[in-house]
């Protein structure tokens, strides 16, 4: 049966883990050929080990994508492979912060979450665009926000600060780029049930028992729940979209 | 190999033509039976002819979503049809005349606000119990993109719309615990006939409308429907209460 993304390069950043891996087995699945980066060489290797298990076909690039010469040369690596780049899943993203009120927050914690969420995306997007057009532009990028790019929670400002300006990237980005057929859209997804959350569940289950309580469907998203809104919004069935920022959330926002 | 939405049963409202029409088709062609809605019997009746052309199953049911009994029997008339409801795409709608509000008679005020916001609730209100009794499914209710932003053409359509993501958003809230998840659609500047009902008639503004969409081009109708679809299927499971914006960047601008 023909997958959705037969034929085509797709590049997936911080997919050792979570809903990065979740979004490069299932692009995999797909049909398409995957670059599974991350900063993490265990959690990539072992994420290009199932792809592959699953028959699937993956390079590993480990990168650090605060860091532009990486970035570079994970889109390098990425065409040297594949000859093209067709997508992008900016999806690496962290959180340094459990339950800490700004005033409280050290410049270094702002710096950590900013350079990996904000500046990583920044900088994916800059050396994939420059790809895209290369190749006569066309081609879909879709960065993972978060429900704090809509709304905002006491203790975490930083990481709320970074979504709501990977929001603002790919806004941007989308009005610059439409012209050139280059399709740039941002998943914001709610609890999900990956690492990520793994401090707060060790500081304060309580914590994780409310985020569930404040979800209308009462349960935290499975990853590949997110993982199939982001191939969505990079497959030809979204043609007209550009420029949205798309909640998976249980309903979180809404209220 | 059977589609996605075999066994499934989906009422589309407003479906003789355009948007409604194209979220029909493309539900047929995932193996949904389809329960085409139009209050123009000529246009619902061409729109199940077509569908089956193609191989689909579709029935049509007239019906008026501005009046509540007709909306009840068009929601028992779909289970008297198909034995059940698991989908609902409440698509009917009216562009209404453009003016300012100053000049805006009442009763296009009224006449808008019936067909979009009056007909989604009403909708609503009969789909869900039958929904209810089959243990969960998917509402998708289209709005606009003048739901999320506002525009100077046309009160009543900018208010309609914003009130039907309102009602998304409550009703996701009021039924998520009972497995029924309700989003809305968003759709920009579409190929359709209120489109073209707005070019005749308004060329100022669709001259805007076009200018100002990123894309540079209107969007076809199936294209939106791709979007109902894929936000009615078991992929977004986890989506609730969202308004999804389907419009060539327009609103991120």
């Amino acid at each position: 049966m023909a997958g959705d993304f037969d034929g085509r390069a797709a590049l997936v950043t911080g997919a050792g883990a979570g809903i990065g891996r979740a979004i490069a087995l299932a692009l995999a699945n797909e049909g398409a050929s995957v670059v599974v980066a991350d900063i993490a060489v265990d959690g990539g290797e072992e994420t290009l080990r199932l792809i592959e298990e699953d028959g699937g076909r993956a390079i590993f690039v480990a990168t650090d994508v605060s860091q532009p010469e990486q970035v570079q040369a994970l889109v390098t690596a990425t065409v040297d492979t594949y000859g093209q780049l067709d997508c992008a899943f900016n999806n690496a993203g962290i959180a340094r912060e459990s339950q800490l009120f700004l005033a409280d927050t050290p410049l270094e914690i702002f710096d950590q979450i900013i350079d990996v969420n904000l500046r990583g995306v920044f900088l994916c997007m800059k050396y994939e665009l420059q790809q895209m057009l290369s190749q006569g532009g066309g081609g879909a990028i879709v960065n993972t926000a978060s429900t704090m790019a809509w709304v905002a929670s006491p203790g975490s400002p930083i990481y709320s600060a970074s979504k709501h300006g990977v929001v603002g990237l790919t806004k941007s980005a989308a009005i610059a780029y439409a012209d050139q057929g280059i399709r740039i859209n941002a998943v914001c997804p709610g609890n999900t049930d990956t690492a990520i959350l793994a401090p707060t569940k060790a500081k304060a289950s309580s914590v994780i028992d409310a985020l569930i309580e404040n979800t209308p469907l009462r349960r935290l998203a499975d990853p590949m729940e997110i993982a199939k809104a982001a191939l969505w919004l990079g497959s030809d069935g979204a043609s007209f979209c550009t420029g949205h920022a798309m909640l998976v959330d249980g309903g979180f926002v809404a209220h | 190999m059977a589609g996605q939405f075999a066994n499934k049963v989906v009422l589309v409202t407003g479906a003789g033509s355009g948007i409604g029409f194209a979220i029909a088709s493309a539900f047929a062609q995932e193996d949904a039976k389809v329960v085409v809605a139009d209050i123009m019997a000529s246009a619902g009746e061409e729109s199940v002819a077509r569908i089956k052309d193609s191989g689909g199953e579709a029935t049509f049911i007239r019906a008026d979503v501005g009046n509540a009994s007709e909306v009840e029997a068009l929601a028992a008339g779909a289970v008297g049809a198909y034995g059940q409801l698991d989908c609902a795409v409440n698509n009917a709608g009216v562009g209404g005349d453009s003016a300012l509000i100053a000049e805006c008679t009442l009763e296009n005020w009224n006449d808008v606000m019936t067909a979009n916001l009056t007909g989604v609730f009403l909708c609503m209100k009969y789909e869900i119990p039958q929904i209810l009794k089959q243990g969960g499914g998917a509402i998708v209710n289209i709005s606009s993109m003048v739901g999320v932003v506002g525009d100077a053409g046309s009160a009543p359509y900018v208010a309609s719309k914003h009130g039907v993501v309102g009602v998304t958003k409550t009703a996701a809230l009021q039924y998520a615990a009972q497995g029924i998840r309700v989003n809305a659609v968003c759709p920009g500047n579409t190929q359709t006939p209120i489109f073209d009902y707005a070019k005749e008639n308004t060329p100022d503004i669709y001259e805007r409308l076009m200018a100002a969409t990123p894309f540079g081009r209107l969007a076809q109708p199936s294209e939106i429907a791709n979007a109902a679809v894929w936000l009615c299927s078991d992929a977004a499971s986890f989506c609730t209460g969202h308004a999804l914006v389907v419009d060539g960047g327009y609103t991120a601008q």
